[in-house]
Parts: structure tokens; sequence; C-alpha cells
């Protein structure tokens, strides 16, 4: 049996504007060295083989400006990173705190499990980068290799358009309400809730 | 940019989750997030054979691979488990019979991963491979070989049979019946996050596991029985949890790995599913066939229901014992039943376990109900909507079965559907390829009973006022991501006026937190908001008389509202009272809550199965196009009301209906378990298992109705699970209304539409030849 594995290279990764030098074993992947050599443990693994983007980074080349294009980093090797500027979950937030599309996905409640969150936001954020004001198809084109399992992906459509500036928050009045006649069998009586 | 400006979170508020920054800035902690000193990885050896007698299990070599720490077998821990206690069938490694192709066989435990993996190829198990049973037919068929040695007779899990009045006799009577057999294909959840567990035993010996679990207080119960140690020494705490939706609400083989190999190495053990390994671990939805008749009388009124189901519950019971009777037992509302019978039978098959996947046991009967109610309505003409709202069962009846529906919403939930959709202006006039189905549903807000009887309270909580004016609740809810924890800052920001932000919930921890019996069956919110708000009551009291002492006035004069105590004449912050009362305690703030359900149910043998302190009611409009030339369809819109009682929170209450709207029209549209003929499951991947993108789930109209249930807190009802439902009968109504063809077989795969459209254009091509 081969322990190939073993043998272990160095690499230079550039994650969020630091530069760290890593001994990985050759086929240690981005997603790996992130979560388990740097703690960066913001990236997730649903898959491992790159149909779930829930790994999702950034990436663009050392010499270039801005936070670059989505990439999986479940099937990109770490020592083929050693090009790029990437940019995980972690890196997002700035000195004035989260970031615009990490507030949106909060207050809107496209959060639930948040598990493929980082990687949704991350897609999220490249669009806008590149296209501050998409339409609804545009924003579902540049997720659509994000899978979400909870939210029928309703609220990170809102998430990105209130993060854009298109709209607000839903403050849609909630409800219809009609009030039930009592049971003869009340556990607890519901107190009135003023509106 | 603009952000919305938080009113205080009380209850009914639009209040961000309170762990959403958390979970948006990349710190939550989930339970392969967890990496401990000296963590050893762990990986579990699985079965080639669909069915195989093990004559022996030879570790040998594997624990002499150069980076194996320990290795594992059944024997280690033989212990039968199983989440039901009448049905324990599992073993955390299998040591005389593998019944899956995935069944877990050994483990081995290495400094890593990647050698732990390596190491598995050097275990030789001898297998003696068995015919396997891979249909319901099939294992009917030949009782002789069995796939599970718990079932008594044949093959079978559980066979109910119960009959509510005389059906054949309203059979006979009835004004058009339809008569049908529906097929519905097992699904799975897949959670975005696979199952993970991480084990750690210090140096008294006490047991610390971490798991991605729903279900931390039964975890703790099996581990204990199953590796012999006292429950008060085995911890189990659930991290956050990244969906689960069912599938994560059985005790798991990897939770008992990797005690058992903490408690052999003395290190740190954990294990993390791959994705094929979440898909053999399954407990999805039971594929169903289901014979059903529906009767209507001359008025348009339901006379008799009969349901004959087989349900095919592979290698393992699962909960598989509740299944077999939620497939009959929750179909009784939200209309009336003049009489009623089923006969469902669960099967132990040769493939991966059922188990309870988001609408356990319900939604298969379900999608046959709405559908076969849609034909016999049609033989009198009838509309859908006014088929439905003619059978409304009312509010504070009793079910034909015997179940007590309390607060009823469904009928302003079709009114809200058939609005929204413009349903009496565009149903059946849509043109060719286009159309509108309406579906409903009911469903339990928890069940009366604990899955192992017992008295004591099914959720408690335990709150804590801090001198700072900080709320601690402990809670042993599961937040799987439905934002139970946020809902219980809120209950406490409604009952004592603290700001929402300013309270920590210490949750789901079998060491830390009162027992809560775990997020299933859509109890969570309903029964720990009841324990909450009872301990909130007895602090509240307590801040109040404090203040009151204070201020010269009476306790009912002081108002607890936006982190203020006020009284007639004077105010103090929130601190000031819990510093007063504290003082005037003499000791910690602190109050305990619980809940426990009344008894409920039917005087029958099975009557509590399906029992719950309240009913949610849901009915959805889809609106299809159907491409007639290639069968392929697209759903353009689900418009979905559902009741929940009350909306604590109703961001969170529109959440879970679009996540059940899209995960039942996913149902619908395309996802299978598929296996070859031997039992192997095809593509365990997502990319073969293919789950909906957002390019492929429909634009999805959430809209919540208010019932205020007398039992729920504050009136609230679930809201997770009963609006799954409809979406599927719904879709296929639409299909009808587009093109006039009935499917009945899941998932509806294009080419099935297009076998019905060729269908449908010979029968008329056959009757205008007769004409």
């Amino acid at each position: 049996m081969s322990t190939g594995h073993r043998r272990k290279t160095l690499v230079r990764l550039l994650v969020n504007g630091e530069e760290h030098t890593l001994a990985v074993p050759v086929q240690r992947t981005l997603l790996e060295a992130l979560r388990y050599e740097l703690g960066l443990t913001g990236s997730k693994q649903g898959c491992d083989k790159g149909d779930c983007g829930a790994c999702t980074v950034l990436a663009r080349p050392r010499d270039a400006s801005g936070r670059g294009e989505p990439i999986l980093s479940c099937i990109t090797l770490a020592q083929d990173a050693q090009d790029l500027a990437l940019t995980t979950i972690e890196g997002l937030a700035g000195p004035q705190g989260l970031d615009p599309i990490q507030r949106a996905f909060a207050d809107c409640g496209a959060l639930q499990c948040g598990f493929c969150q980082p990687g949704m936001m991350l897609s999220a954020r490249a669009l806008l980068d590149q296209c501050p004001r998409p339409t609804l198809p545009q924003i579902q084109e540049a997720l659509s290799g994000n899978l979400c399992r909870c939210t029928g992906y309703t609220k990170i459509y809102e998430a990105v358009e209130v993060a854009a500036g298109l709209r607000e928050p839903a403050s849609r009045p909630p409800v219809s309400s009609e009030r039930a006649a009592a049971s003869d069998q009340v556990a607890h009586v519901p107190k009135e809730i003023a509106p | 940019m603009t952000h919305p400006v938080h009113r205080p979170g009380h209850v009914g508020a639009r209040f961000p989750k309170v762990d959403g920054a958390g979970k948006a800035d990349g710190s939550g902690v989930y339970a392969d997030d967890i990496h401990l000193p000296r963590m050893l990885h762990a990986k579990i050896l699985r079965s080639p054979h669909a069915n195989a007698r093990i004559r022996g299990i030879d570790v040998s070599e594997a624990t002499r691979y150069p980076g194996v720490v320990a290795t594992l077998v059944g024997a280690e821990m033989p212990a039968k488990y199983g989440v039901i206690p009448w049905t324990h069938d599992e073993q955390a490694l299998a040591t005389d019979h593998a019944r899956f192709v995935g069944d877990e066989v050994a483990c081995v435990a290495a400094l890593d991963e990647r050698t732990a993996d390596e190491a598995l190829r050097l275990i030789r198990v001898d297998y003696e491979p068995l015919p396997a049973l891979l249909s319901v037919e099939d294992a009917l068929a030949h009782p002789e070989i069995k796939v599970n040695e718990r079932a008594k007779v044949g093959n079978v899990t559980k066979h109910v049979e119960l009959e509510f009045g005389p059906v054949d006799d309203a059979l006979a009577r009835a004004a058009a019946v339809c008569h049908q057999v529906y097929e519905y294909a097992g699904s799975t959840h897949a959670p975005i996050e696979p199952h993970c567990a991480v084990a750690r035993v210090d140096g008294d010996g006490n047991l610390t596991v971490w798991s991605s679990t729903q279900i931390p207080h039964y975890v703790q119960r099996e581990l204990s029985r199953v590796l012999g140690l006292p429950q008060s020494k085995v911890r189990v705490i659930q991290p956050l949890l990244g969906g689960a939706f069912g599938g994560k609400s059985d005790p798991f083989s990897l939770e008992f790995c990797v005690a058992k190999l903490a408690l052999k190495t003395g290190r740190p053990v954990k294990i993390l599913f791959t994705r094929e390994e979440v898909f053999y671990a399954h407990r999805g939805r039971h594929p169903m066939r289901m014979d059903v008749k529906v009767a209507l009388d001359r008025d348009g009124r339901i006379s008799a229901v009969d349901n004959k189901i087989q349900i095919d519950g592979g290698a393992y019971a699962s909960f598989g014992l509740v299944t077999a009777y939620y497939a009959g037992q929750l179909l009784t509302g939200p209309y009336r039943f003049g009489t009623y019978r089923f006969d469902s039978t669960r099967v132990y098959t040769n493939k991966p376990p059922c188990g309870p996947k988001r609408g356990h046991g319900s939604v298969q009967p379900r999608f046959a109900f709405e559908v076969a109610l849609d034909e016999a309505a049609e033989q009198l003409g009838i509309d859908p909507i006014e088929v439905r709202r003619r059978n409304f069962i009312g509010e504070n009846v009793e079910t034909v079965n015997g179940q007590r529906i309390t607060s009823n919403g469904f009928l302003k939930c079709l009114d809200l559907v058939e609005a929204a959709s413009a349903w009496t202006e565009r149903h059946g006039k849509l043109g060719p390829g286009r159309g509108l189905g309406v579906a409903g549903s009911m469903y339990i807000s928890g069940t009366a009973y604990p899955v192992y009887p017992n008295e004591m309270p099914q959720s408690g909580v335990l709150l804590k006022l801090d001198r700072s004016g900080r709320v601690t609740v402990y809670s042993g809810a599961s937040d799987i991501g439905q934002g139970v924890n946020t809902l219980l800052c809120q209950i406490c920001a409604e009952e004592m006026g603290c700001d929402p932000r300013d309270v920590t919930v210490v949750a789901a921890d079998t060491d830390l937190t009162p027992v809560d019996l775990g997020a299933y069956s859509s109890r969570v919110t309903f029964m720990v908001g009841l324990a909450a708000r009872e301990a909130c009551e007895k602090l509240a009291d307590k801040l109040r008389a404090a203040v009151a002492a204070k201020l010269g006035c009476a306790p009912a004069d002081v108002r607890l509202e936006l982190g203020t105590a006020a009284g007639p004449q004077g105010t103090m912050s929130f601190a000031e009272a819990c510093q007063l009362a504290e003082a005037g305690e003499g000791a910690t703030l602190a109050a305990t809550g619980g809940y426990r359900t009344k008894k409920l149910g039917g005087d029958y043998r099975g009557g509590t199965i399906g029992a719950s302190p309240a009913y949610s009611f849901t009915a959805h409009v889809a609106e299809v196009e159907v491409d007639e030339e290639t069968g392929i369809w697209t759903v353009h819109k689900l418009w979905a009301a559902h009741d929940c009682g009350k909306a604590l929170n109703p961001t969170l209450v529109e959440g879970q209906i679009e996540g059940s709207v899209y995960m039942g029209a996913a149902e619908a549209q395309m996802e299978e378990m598929i296996y070859d003929q031997n039992g192997l499951l095809f593509g365990p991947s997502l990319l073969d298992y293919r789950i909906p993108t957002s390019l492929d789930t429909p634009q999805i109209d959430a809209h919540i109705v208010e019932s205020h249930d007398p039992n729920g807190p504050y009136g609230a009802k679930e809201a997770g699970e009963g609006p799954l439902h409809p979406a599927i009968p719904a879709i296929a109504n639409a299909l009808h209304d587009a093109c006039g063809i009935r499917i009945r077989q899941l998932p509806f795969y294009p080419q099935r539409i297009l076998r019905l459209l060729r269908e449908r254009d010979a029968r008329r091509g056959g009757s205008e030849r007769v004409a």
C-alpha cells in the first residue's frame, strides 16, 4: 500500500491578507489546509467533491485587485492555490464589522442552520462586486453552485437584494388572525399579546 | 444602506436570530469544527453486500498498520439499540449479519483520517452472501429469509389495522368513489452538514460526546446502555447543527464508535461521515405504496376513506413502529371523515433504513389522499377548493379516530391561497399546458408521549438572572436551524421586559441543561416555549415584588418593559431590578418551568399515536407549466398559507414554510433513492442524487395564518413540517388542470409525464373514433 501521502510539501498561502507557510501532505486540499492547518473553520465541508458549494472561497491572482471569483476549495489542492490571494468568510468582515452581505443574511432570516451560508455569502459577495445591482435571475444564476437545504432560497434572494440596497428587509404585515374558541381542555391559557 | 430598526424582540416580532452573527462571520462551531488535543480520526468499514452472514472479522493486519491506534469490532459493544425502546434492532457494528450495502462492520482509529481509511482495506471480513430482499413484495414473499431477526412475523416491522365506522357500507352507498394506487418514492434529508461526532473521556471516566444530533437526550440514554456506563457519566452536547430534517434523530453508529474508541484509547476521537456515508445513514422518507379509496356522498362530503399501505422500511426499525401508525393516524384532518380504515404494514428490506423525514409518515398518504379527493370531486363536478371547504372539520372537535383538534385556521388558509392565486378566475382556464392545483393538510405540534414511557416533563427550562441584568436560559431543546434559541430570548423579553440580546441560551447539553426530548415531531417551540414561559413568569413575579417594595406600589403596578422596571412613581433599569430581587431573595435568582402533555388520544390500542396537544393546518396552490412535446414541466409558483397558531417570530415562521415548500416540491420534481439489483444505492452524492439549486426552486409565496391555539405558547403551533405536505399533491393536481393527466407515482419525472400524455392522447383519439 502506498504511504506516499505522508510526503509533505511546503506551500505558501495568502489568506485574508495574511501569508502562511505550511508543510502539508501533497494531496492536502485547500479546504483541509484552511480548516485543519489554519483553523479557518468557517469554510465548510458538505460533500468534499465539488457538488454543494459549502467550501466556496474567493480567489484572485496575487497581483490583481479586488476579491476575485468563487472557487471550490475542496477540489483545489493547497499547493495549487499558492499563486492566489484568498478570501474566506473570516476575511469578509472589515474593521466596521460585518460585511453588508453578512448583516443582510442575519437580518433577513436567510440563515437557518447556517452551514451553507459562508459559501453562499461569498458567492453573493462576488456577484455584488461584479454587478452591484443584480436582477433576480442574475442572483439565482450566481448562487446556483451553492446548495441550501433549509431556506428554499427565498430569503437568501431577499438578503442579497437588501445588501445591494435594492429593497428593505421584509416588514410585511405578518398574519391573518382569527381567534379560536376556547378549548375545554386548556392546558395553558394564552395571554393577550399587544400587536 | 439602511438596516431595520430592531423593535424590542418581543413575542411576535421579526427579531433576527441570536446566533445569526456567529453563523454569518464563520465563527460558529459545528461538530467538525471541534478539534481537541491528541485527537484521533476514525473511519468505519461498511458491508459491500446487501445481505450477508458475517463468519469472521480479522482486524490484526489493520491494527499493525503504521499510524493506527485502535480497531473496533461489534463484539466489543454488541448490545442492540434503537430510538424506540420496543424495537432495539441495531448494533453499532454488525457482529454476525450485515443487512444492507453500507451497513457498519468495523472501525479504525488512527492519527489521521487518511491512515484510518487505508487501514480499513486491511480488515478481512468473511462474508457469506445471502439473497437480498430489496422490495416489499420480495420481503413478504420470502419470510424464510430474515432481513432483521427482530421481526416476529416474516419481515414485518409493524402491522396496524384500524377501522372507524362502517367503511364498507359507506363505500357501497357513495355517490362517487376514487379507487387508485399511488406510489411514493423514497427520498433523503441531505442536510448540507454530514454527520459528525467527537468523543472525549476525562481522567475520572466521564464521557463527553459532541454530536450533530437532534436528540441529545436519547443519544445519552443509548450510549449509556450500549457502553454499560451510568447515564450520569455520559454527557452529550449538540453543537451548532448544519441541517437535519429528521436525518439526525436516531442514535447513529458513529456516536457509539467514537465513544468506545475514546474509552479504549484514552484519547479524543472524531468521526466525520463522508457524503456517501450520509446516504447510507439515511432514515429518510419511506417508499410507500397506497391503495386508496375515497368516497363522497352526493353532497360531496367525505363518507369513507380506505387506505391499504405498504411501507418499505429498509434494514432497521428506526421510528418505523411510529411510521406505520402515522401513515394512517395523521390523515383525519382538516376534513371530516364519515368513516375511515387503514391497514398499514412496514416491512424490513435490505436497504439503508428509512425513518422520519420532515412530515414523518404522513407526507405520502397525504399525497395519495389529496389527489384522490380531487378525482372524486371531479366525478361530481365540484371545484377542488369547494370540496375542501365543504368538508372542513372545524374547531374544538374530535376526528374520526379520536384526535382532539383545538384551533383550526384551515379555511382561512384556503381563502388566502385562493385569492392570492386568483383561483376563481384562473383555475381550469389557463389553457393547454398550464394549470393550478390545490391541496390541504394537517400536522402535529409534538406528540403527547415520549418515545420511552415516563411521567417526567418532556421539556424543561432553568432560568437564571444575574445582577448585571444578564438572563441565562438553560434549555435542553435542540436548535437545528429553526431558531428555537431565538424564540427563547423573545419569550424572556416578552415576560420580563429585558433586551433579548441580553439573554444567553445554554442549550442541548445533557450535563448543563434540563431535559428536552429532542427536535422531532414538531414539538420543540411548542413544548420548550411553554416551559420557558412558566419559568419567566415565576421570575417576573419576583422582580415585580422587589421593585414594588422599593417603589412603594403594588406588584401588579410594576411594568417590566424595554429593559426597565417602572412603577407609577419611578423607574429603574432591569439590572437594578435584578439586584433588588437578588437582595430580597438572599440567593441566586432562578426558576424552572416544565411541560408535559395531558392525556390525549383515542381509547384504543394505538390511539395515543398521532395525538398531539395542537394541530397545524396548511393549504397550497401550485401553478405549473408542462411542455407537452417533452413532458418537461416547471412549477411557476407555490402559494402556501399555514396556520401556525401564533407566529412568535414571523421571519422564522416564513422561513419554515418556505423551506418546507421547497423540500416538498423537490420530492415531486426530482428526488429518489434508487438501488440496483444488488441493493447498491445509485449515486450516493449530491451530484447524482439531485437536490434543487436556486435555478430549480419554484417561487414561493408564504402566508401566515394565526388561529391562537389555547394550548400552545402564546397560541403558537408548529410550522416546521406541516407546510411540506400539500406541495406534492397540489403540484399533481395542477398537472391535471394543465393537461388532463393524473400522475400517481413520485417523482413526477418528465418521462412519466410524457407517457401519461401519450396515454391521454390515445384515449382521446380512441373516444373520437368511437364517437
